[in-house]
């Protein structure tokens, strides 16, 4: 049997606050999948604390960093991208709150000398170490003859052969 | 014989010079100018130095753009008290109802508080002029360029530059009332 006329408008506007319900339920789901994947850690290590002269994630006890991760949280919270977050930093702080070369898009050569002096320092370093090893090995060892032993060594391998009944 | 030595500790010894001399560098670097207070000492008044920096304001929705500049220049033959602040400082909180009643007091006798927000972010700045109800005009040094050539280190510091634009007074901290009627009011009288 069909219900009735009364029944069956209850039932179309239980059914139609359940999709409601539902939808409300969903909104934000859908929501945080549109929003891209940002968190403050992940940020709070790539910029600096202007005033602290530190990546905001060592400045834990400075009002300026406290209001710097408050300003990050927020456009994390308006669906900001991590590039977009940077943009807007460099905007209030300008490019000293980038933590690291390179991040400022500009492609400049100081940017390139960040990564490529330090490199060729470690170079140098290592190869004058390896250059001041070899020459001091180099020095300490005088040159054997071939078939010939020092007369040290002699000594030492006439006394070892005594000590072994071979 | 010559006695050959070992180049690790040459090079141990190289790598401590080195640091020792990386750090006295930096120390050397961080120590904050004091060449105001030197002059003033000895009598004498530096010229104040330049500082032309956006106006502080709402800026233009998706627009990187820093607006109409404002410098010192502007108030030349003014005197003006340079105050730097930024609103996360909690001591600006309590100093800026003085600058407040102070400005309102001295623009008619040819005086001006000018404040100079730094390395702030533009929103909790603007909050902070209408929390407090601050009228004098301001300026946003975004990145602190200013702050090296006035030898800023702490929040808030005040210059107190007399119409000539030399400084005849600084305050490294929050002012008071004693030292703006000590420092202010001398400078507006002998106009």
């Amino acid at each position: 049997m069909k219900p009735q006329g009364p029944t069956r408008r209850r039932g179309t506007i239980a059914a139609a606050l359940a999709v409601g319900a539902l939808a409300l339920l969903l909104a934000p789901v859908a929501l945080a999948a549109d929003c891209p994947q940002t968190s403050l850690g992940d940020i709070e290590d790539e910029v600096m604390c202007p005033v602290c002269g530190t990546p905001l994630g060592l400045a834990t006890d400075a009002p300026q960093a406290d209001r710097e991760r408050a300003y990050i949280q927020r456009l994390i919270d308006a669906c900001r991208s991590k590039d977009q977050i940077k943009r807007a930093l460099v905007a209030q702080f300008g490019e000293r709150v980038l933590a690291l070369p390179g991040d400022a898009g500009d492609d400049d050569l100081g940017d390139v000398m960040a990564y490529a002096i330090p490199a060729l320092g470690i170079l140098l370093a290592a190869g004058g170490i390896a250059f001041a090893v070899v020459r001091w090995r180099g020095r300490r060892e005088p040159p054997v003859a071939p078939g010939t032993a020092p007369a040290a060594d002699g000594g030492r391998l006439e006394r070892d052969m005594e000590r072994y009944d071979l | 014989m010559r006695r050959v030595v070992s180049p690790v500790p040459i090079a141990v010894l190289c790598v401590v010079g080195a640091l020792v001399g990386l750090l006295a560098y930096g120390l050397a670097q961080n120590e904050p100018d004091r060449g105001v207070e030197q002059a003033l000492a000895r009598g004498d008044r530096e010229k104040a130095p330049a500082l032309g920096l956006p106006k502080l304001r709402v800026p233009a929705p998706g627009s990187d753009d820093a607006g109409s500049k404002g410098s010192l220049a502007d108030y030349r033959g003014r005197v003006v008290v340079l105050n730097f602040w930024a609103s996360w400082c909690e001591p600006c909180r309590k100093e800026s109802p003085l600058l407040e009643r102070w400005h309102r007091r001295i623009a008619p006798r040819g005086g001006t508080v000018l404040g100079v927000d730094v390395l702030d972010v533009t929103g909790d700045a603007l909050d902070f002029i209408h929390r407090y109800g601050l009228s004098y005009p301001m300026l946003k040094d975004k990145d602190g360029e200013t702050l090296e050539s006035y030898g800023v280190v702490a929040y808030p510091e005040t210059f107190v530059i007399d119409r000539q634009g030399r400084i005849a007074a600084v305050r490294r901290g929050p002012v008071d009332e004693a030292f703006l009627r000590a420092n202010v009011v001398p400078l507006l009288e002998g106009a």
